[in-house]
């Protein structure tokens, strides 16, 4: 069993993602939401860590907040899955708790 | 499955009361269930029914009564926060020696044991927020 972790604050902004990602257990999902999103972009500064997170977690990228800021899913990191609202309450379903960082 | 969802900031701030509202009718379209919403900090002013928006804008507190309206849910403010925040029921405008109340039918005041009661009888806990 495992923890969904949800963020939504850019990365630019806030150190939220780097929290959540320091803590988060390997098997983990991270669902990028609201301004989060901006986390899930290529040819970003924190591009190298979201990557570097792919390799023992899960991330998902909520798409509805993406085309709320104009950024097109080609430009989100490969690895990175696009859900919608019905997907991100699968995720919370699947996962034994759902964890903000706020 | 029984969700419970916390919403802590108000309407057209952030995104929050928007994403938890769109998250909670996702849950109600899939079958499952919502035990309770609780509205704490700012997300108290999501209750009030005095709130306006220009016509063509979302208005976030008539989108949660119909919603509640629908579904039958248990919309709950804190009353701590509410008390702080202006948000007033006929109880809390008597209590509080104030002249108007202006909390939507659709919602209630209590405590933080809802939230808690909430948390303990649901299989998840959703936290929104800014």
């Amino acid at each position: 069993m495992s923890t969904l972790h949800t963020v939504n604050k850019s990365p630019f902004e806030k150190t939220s993602l780097a929290a959540c990602l320091d803590h988060a257990s390997a098997g983990a999902a991270v669902l990028l939401m609201e301004d989060g999103v901006y986390a899930a972009l290529t040819r970003t500064s924190v591009e190298g860590q979201v990557k570097g997170a792919l390799d023992n977690l899960k991330v998902y990228a909520l798409g509805p907040d993406l085309q709320a800021r104009g950024l097109l899913e080609d430009r989100v990191i490969p690895g990175i899955s696009v859900v919608d609202y019905a997907g991100f309450v699968d995720l919370a379903a699947e996962h034994d708790k759902v964890q903000a960082w706020l | 499955m029984k969700f419970a969802i916390q919403v802590n900031e108000g309407p057209y701030q952030h995104q929050a009361a928007d994403s938890a509202y769109f998250f909670a009718k996702a849950a109600l379209e899939k079958g499952h269930e919502i035990f309770r919403i609780f509205f704490y900090h700012d997300g108290v002013n999501n209750s009030t029914r005095l709130t306006t928006p220009p016509q063509d804008d979302r208005n976030v507190v008539e989108r949660w009564a119909e919603l509640a309206e629908q579904h039958d849910l248990d919309m709950v403010v804190c009353v701590a926060a509410a008390q702080r925040r202006g948000v007033a029921d006929e109880g809390e405008a008597q209590r509080n020696g104030k002249d108007a109340t202006n909390i939507h039918p659709r919602f209630r005041i209590s405590g933080l044991g809802q939230l808690v009661e909430a948390a303990v009888q649901s299989d998840r806990l959703v936290v929104f927020g800014d």
